[in-house]
């Protein structure tokens, strides 16, 4: 009998560490699962508005003078302005960012993932959990670069490259 | 074709008839075997139980290890705040499951084959089968039943002690953010990754107690036999995980 | 099973002849006929045993005996012919049938098998545990009346590794008469055994077939040992009954084959292995 009991503690040990190893991978770790524990998301959220997003994508990271400083959260459309809203969540250690701070939508290299570049401004209140950004600009969308590129080149138009690019800049 | 040719090329088609013959028996078997509890309890014991340490030990250091190399990855393209992602991905999808399979196969898998091969040299599967006892429901299924139950626990286990590992190594050691580690790898993980994870488990669970089972029960009755069948054992899981393993991966990608 | 079963053809002596079959008829084998790998196992195999009496089934190593253990208990089925247990046809039953056959016999195997993660109490308890639903006071009461039978009721908490080779085979003799078996089988019960565990299991099976009723079927090559307590006995040769009767019978048979096993036996009496009986077989065929 003796024999049996720490079998059935050995078995029940076992199993109830496992359960809750599984419990822990699918509902921890996943970003839509429920969560208990782990929950705290690190950082606080500030969200921005964009005329055009271009290829955004959820987890692009948020970066200061080229430091990754967070990343994007979620992204949705908002049918009152007519805009893009994107969520973008800032590590802790970052939290003097000036509140009018501008944010862009940049390339990596030419053709690499989009981020979100952060350029401070000068004002002595700083972001917050809530906080808007309010100065931004768009992705630059290729396509529409290239096209105004050969457009003017065809133009024959000196300094046409840098006036297409200020141009879609809007 | 020469005759030794066909005649290989024949032993191993009756081979995998065999199996599966033997496949459908075992899970004929296991509905009755369910109203023996006990019997499927002491295998989830043999098979899981006393795996764990083994099982933790090597989700710890593969943890540790891949902290490390992925820290010396991303830290090339500056990006060491994907730590988190980049670990729990490789442990979840993949690591986990695969190395938990290998590990199972080299220490439960060989005690299953030689014990059951034990039992059939000793006779004491012709005993049951004489004293009215079918040792597929008494002895194959339960044993089946185990493993099946045992791998997708252990998976888990490995895997969460390899999440740990890479994280002592990462936060502790290297300096990456804690917060920044946990909700890398929560912003990454979908619920997909993890039910990949465990469909993978569950299908190396039932291949490779399958496996186990039925190198034993088929074994040779010498020790000559069952050496060589638990041979057989570790190198048919070794590479039906690493086939299966592929394969489900592309089924999911 | 050996590899020496080349018996040359030429054993051509006629069959034992049982005229009809006897109402108390428990096992019959008739014109049974099996090969493993295409290599002639029984060719045309005739036996009969009947109830209440002890027959030995004798012959030398990889004649079948073990291969007619196995059509008996329905475990392989003959390529043809009948053998049939209490009247069934062992390979016509389902397997509902055939364990339902089954828990009527019980089988003593060579050496013992024992379920080795099970004490002795646990492996007499095993097959009333797997049969039946009785409480424990009374699964006690009839595994350590059985054990005490057998004169082991003192070694119930040992592991069957703690055994020696009689005990174990006195153990797995309690574990056969556990379920009160109408037939009772012996595979090379005295195999391996020395004199005083030999005789012990000799006296065993004598007295389960007195005292319990029970039909018992030997199977064995020790002819001397098994002359004392048989009430019949078949000598098996080239697949084929080449010799029957009782005890006494078959020591007066005037055949050459029965006469060379007989007294095969009694020149070197086998202990533990299978060679001495071989080497008789063997010389037999050269000389023929």
């Amino acid at each position: 009998m003796r024999a049996n009991r720490s079998l059935e503690i050995g078995t029940g040990l076992f199993v109830l560490l496992g359960f809750a190893a599984l419990l822990f991978l699918s509902m921890q770790l996943p970003a839509n699962g429920l969560k208990f524990f782990l929950s705290k998301p690190v950082g606080y959220e500030v969200t921005a508005q964009f005329d055009n997003i271009g290829d955004l994508k959820v987890g692009a990271p948020v970066r200061m003078a080229g430091v990754r400083i967070g990343q994007v959260t979620r992204i949705d459309f908002d049918t009152n302005t007519e805009r893009a809203k994107v969520w973008l969540r800032i590590n802790p250690r970052f939290d003097k960012i000036p509140m009018d701070s501008s944010a862009s939508i940049d390339t990596e290299g030419l053709l690499g993932g989009q981020y979100i570049a952060i350029s401070p401004g000068a004002m002595p209140t700083y972001l917050t959990n809530g906080s808007q950004i309010l100065e931004t600009q768009s992705a630059l969308v290729l396509e529409n670069l290239i096209n105004k590129f050969f457009a003017t080149e065809a133009n024959h138009s000196p300094g046409s490259k840098g006036g297409a690019e200020k141009e879609s800049k809007q | 074709m020469s005759a030794a040719a066909r005649a290989g090329v024949l032993e191993v088609v009756r081979k995998t008839g065999e199996t599966g013959v033997f496949f459908v028996r075992v899970l004929a078997a296991c509905i009755p075997a369910l109203s023996r509890p006990r019997l499927i309890i002491e295998q989830i014991y043999n098979a899981g139980a006393r795996s764990l340490i083994i099982i933790m030990l090597s989700g710890l250091f593969t943890g540790m290890v891949l902290g490390l190399q992925f820290y010396d990855v991303l830290n090339r393209f500056g990006a060491t705040e994907a730590l988190g992602t980049a670990v729990a991905l490789a442990l979840l999808k993949e690591l986990g499951p695969v190395l938990t399979a290998l590990l199972f196969a080299g220490r439960a898998g060989t005690a299953l084959t030689s014990e059951i091969g034990l039992m059939r040299a000793t006779d004491q599967l012709t005993a049951m089968d004489v004293m009215a006892v079918d040792p597929m429901r008494h002895v194959v299924a339960p044993r089946f039943l185990g493993g099946l139950i045992a791998v997708p626990l252990l998976t888990a286990v490995f895997t969460v002690i390899g999440l740990f590992g890479a994280q002592l190594i990462g936060v502790q050691f290297l300096g990456v953010d804690h917060g920044i580690f946990w909700s890398q790898a929560q912003s990454a993980v979908a619920l997909k990754d993890v039910t990949e994870g465990v469909v993978k488990s569950v299908v190396f669970g039932a291949v490779l107690s399958l496996i186990a089972v039925n190198e034993g029960y088929h074994s040779e009755p010498t020790a000559e036999g069952i050496g060589r069948a638990t041979t057989r054992t570790v190198v048919a899981s070794s590479v039906m995980t690493l086939l299966l393993d592929y394969v489900l991966t592309a089924v999911f990608l | 099973m050996s590899q020496d079963g080349h018996e040359s053809g030429g054993v051509n002596l006629p069959a034992d002849s049982v005229g009809g079959v006897p109402a108390d008829t428990v096992i019959e084998a008739r014109d049974v006929r099996y090969a493993i790998d295409g290599r002639p196992i029984f060719a045309g195999l005739d036996l009969t045993v009947r109830r209440g009496l002890i027959t030995a089934v004798m012959g030398p190593s990889g004649t079948g005996k073990t291969t007619l253990l196995r059509l008996i208990t329905g475990e392989i089925c003959a390529d043809q012919g009948r053998v049939a247990v209490f009247g069934r046809d062992m390979a016509t039953l389902r397997t509902r049938e055939l364990y339902a056959t089954r828990r009527r016999m019980g089988v003593l195997f060579q050496n013992g098998a024992l379920l080795t993660d099970l004490t002795v109490y646990e492996n007499v308890a095993f097959p009333v545990r797997e049969h039946t639903d009785l409480p424990e006071p009374l699964i006690r009461k009839l595994v350590l009346t059985k054990l005490e039978a057998v004169g082991l009721r003192g070694a119930a908490e040992l592991m069957p590794a703690e055994l020696s080779g009689g005990m174990a085979r006195r153990v797995a003799l309690a574990r056969a008469i556990v379920t009160d078996p109408e037939i009772l089988i012996y595979d090379e019960p005295f195999v391996g055994l020395d004199p005083i565990s030999l005789g012990v299991i000799l006296r065993l099976v004598k007295q389960m077939n007195d005292a319990l009723k029970i039909t018992s079927v030997v199977v064995s090559h020790d002819v001397h040992e098994i002359a004392t307590i048989a009430d019949y006995s078949y000598l098996l040769s080239g697949g084929k009954v080449v010799g029957a009767g009782t005890p006494a019978e078959l020591a007066r048979s005037e055949s050459p084959t029965v006469r060379q096993f007989m007294t095969g036996g009694a020149e070197g009496p086998v202990r533990f292995h299978y060679p001495a009986a071989d080497y008789a077989t063997e010389l037999l065929g050269v000389e023929r």
